[in-house]
């Protein structure tokens, strides 16, 4: 079993990123192993354009999510309340964005927002809502799993108790949907941070997400800087999810 | 926002139906201020369904729910201001025993100081004083069963509804809360209390008055005694407690069960119809006496301080509750048995007689 494991799992998550690990220290790559060991790229990789463009990515990725968990959990429980059928109905709407390609989804963004009076096209918000299209439907997906598995038992004895539906969904469901919310909001955010195709199509000059660095580092053949912003990227991910999943296990009760 | 409500509950014409499917049918009940009724059934008699229909959880098809003299058929549940406890509790594991206690005073806006004192006092009723600090999953399933009453009781609600509320609990456990309930209602004589269960224990021994459910139907209703001792049909005869029930044909002075003759009060029944014939297995006594019936002994139950037989009589089951045997009878041995002429009723015969 941990034998097939490691066979899986090497070669398929862990060599890639060690590969980029390796590269982002290396002058040159040319024999078996990375050489010129060197932190130069680190120091281009945390200043200036590329410090900028971590920003932008956290700013955008920590904005679209609240903005998709917010949609996502309203649509969500809202749905709860329909009939079955009108609630597939909406289950499939707000799947769509991950049925369709995310370039489509990029162009649809981009032709709707060019026009006044929704004039967003040239503007940081262009990318914010792309980023929310894209990742409500796993916020929505997540929080509506969640209420299903919810039992209702808990908001029938707060009712009875004298509550009103806002005091139980406030003190009551969504305190208890609280870890479903956070891991959403984890997914979201990683989700949102990696984004490229649709970015590609939007952005304005002046908010440049980090993938759009590393494209672009790539494209003109500087692998090494590019390896090395994207360990940065990696990283910066890495540790906002850990603070969300430190939220998670504080806010679960069983 | 919270209304006191006193005087009891009272069940119009209550029908509650889902996709067409009736699960209440046409309930007419009225319980007392400060009464105990237990609704006894087997599960999918409607007897849950009527409870929600007080709490407000499900909403009559037709018919009325009086609280009161306040008709509540409308309203929505927050609005009633009863009080309810469930099989599984549905403790808030998200917060403390002390603010699970404090929610419904919470909600209704109750101040700050006088929330204290009274989670404190309901706690105390209950026991849970020493608890206070502690989470639900923290806690026993009775302690749990003890905190979601604290806080039915909190806010001193008129009517308590409780839904199977030991049912969850194993037996020695629920003998004990079951006193306690009964201690609960002494101290608060003037809770309006509406008990499920299918156990006919806890019916018997915490209610006022038993109103059995059967089929989305009430099939009677009465003080625990008089539907023991008098049962108006099979149903609840077999339900609320053991019953012999024999087909049999009512005579000038007696029934007819096959060949034998039986003394027993016909009462109204008119000579020649069929009727069942109710007889209580502890009121069965061994050997002879009057209303003899005669048969073979099919299978025997030692039971620590009685013995039941299984008497083949003609065709038909009969059991029997004895004081234990020094020497039991063995199996397939001829066996006399005989109960009192007072101690038998005579039922309307129903389609089936047997089912329970």
């Amino acid at each position: 079993m941990w034998a097939l494991f490691l066979l899986l799992f090497l070669p398929l998550f862990a060599l890639p990123l060690l590969v980029v690990l390796g590269a982002s220290f290396a002058t040159n790559w040319s024999g078996v192993l990375p050489s010129g060991p060197t932190t130069a790229h680190y120091a281009a990789a945390t200043r200036g354009e590329a410090l900028q463009a971590l920003t932008t990515s956290l700013v955008t990725a920590v904005a679209a999510s609240l903005l998709a968990l917010t949609a996502g959990t309203w649509a969500a429980l809202a749905a709860a309340e329909l009939g079955k059928r009108r609630r597939k109905a909406l289950d499939a709407l707000f799947v769509l964005p991950l049925a369709v390609p995310s370039v489509v989804v990029g162009l649809a963004t981009l032709v709707a927002f060019s026009q006044p009076p929704m004039l967003l096209n040239g503007t940081r918000w262009i990318v914010i809502v792309a980023h929310t299209v894209l990742v409500t439907a796993f916020a929505h997906q997540s929080v509506s799993a969640a209420l299903t598995r919810l039992d209702p038992g808990y908001a029938q004895a707060a009712a009875s108790l004298g509550a009103s539906p806002a005091y139980v969904l406030w003190r009551v469901r969504l305190p208890l949907l609280l870890p479903s919310l956070t891991a959403a909001a984890g997914l979201c955010f990683a989700l949102s941070m990696g984004e490229l195709s649709a970015t590609m199509m939007l952005y304005p000059p002046d908010w440049t997400p980090l993938p759009v660095l590393i494209y672009a580092a790539t494209d003109r053949g500087a692998l090494f800087t590019g390896s090395a912003v994207a360990v940065v990227l990696m990283t910066a991910t890495l540790l906002v999810l850990l603070a969300v999943s430190r939220i998670r296990t504080r806010a679960s009760y069983r | 926002m919270a209304h006191p409500t006193t005087g009891g509950i009272r069940f119009d014409h209550v029908t509650v139906a889902y996709d067409g499917n009736v699960v209440l049918d046409a309930l007419d009940l009225t319980v007392a201020p400060g009464e105990v009724m237990a609704l006894l059934g087997p599960s999918g008699s409607g007897k849950t369904t009527a409870l929600r229909a007080v709490a407000g959880f499900v909403r009559p098809a037709s018919g009325r729910v009086f609280l009161g003299d306040r008709d509540v058929t409308g309203l929505p549940p927050h609005r009633r201001g009863i009080g309810m406890v469930v099989q599984q509790y549905a403790l808030f594991p998200h917060m403390r025993v002390e603010e699970n206690v404090a929610f419904g005073l919470r909600a209704r806006r109750v101040p700050r100081a006088e929330v204290r004192t009274r989670v404190a006092e309901a706690l105390e009723m209950t026991g849970m004083g020493a608890y206070a600090r502690r989470h639900p999953r923290e806690l026993s399933g009775g302690q749990q069963q003890r905190v979601a009453i604290a806080r039915a009781l909190a806010i001193r609600p008129g009517v308590l509804l409780l839904d199977e509320p030991l049912s969850a609990l194993d037996a020695r456990l629920r003998s004990g809360m079951l006193a306690e309930l009964a201690r609960l209602h002494r101290e608060l004589p003037d809770v309006t209390i509406l008990y499920v269960t299918h156990d006919q224990v806890e019916a018997l021994t915490l209610a006022d008055r038993i109103a059995v459910m059967d089929k989305a139907r009430l099939r009677a209703c009465g003080t625990p005694r008089e539907l023991y001792r008098a049962p108006a049909n099979a149903f609840t005869a077999s339900f609320v407690g053991n019953a012999n029930l024999l087909p049999v044909t009512v005579g000038r002075d007696g029934a007819l069960l096959g060949e034998t003759e039986l003394k027993v009060d016909t009462g109204s029944a008119v000579p020649g119809a069929s009727a069942t014939l109710c007889v209580r297995p502890h009121l069965v006594g061994l050997g002879d006496g009057p209303n003899r019936l005669t048969g073979t002994l099919a299978e025997l139950q030692w039971r620590g301080a009685t013995h039941r037989l299984y008497v083949d009589v003609a065709g038909h089951r009969v059991m029997a509750d004895v004081r234990e045997l020094k020497a039991p009878p063995g199996h397939g041995e001829p066996v006399s048995l005989h109960f009192a002429p007072g101690d038998a009723v005579l039922l309307p015969a129903e389609v089936s007689a047997d089912d329970r």
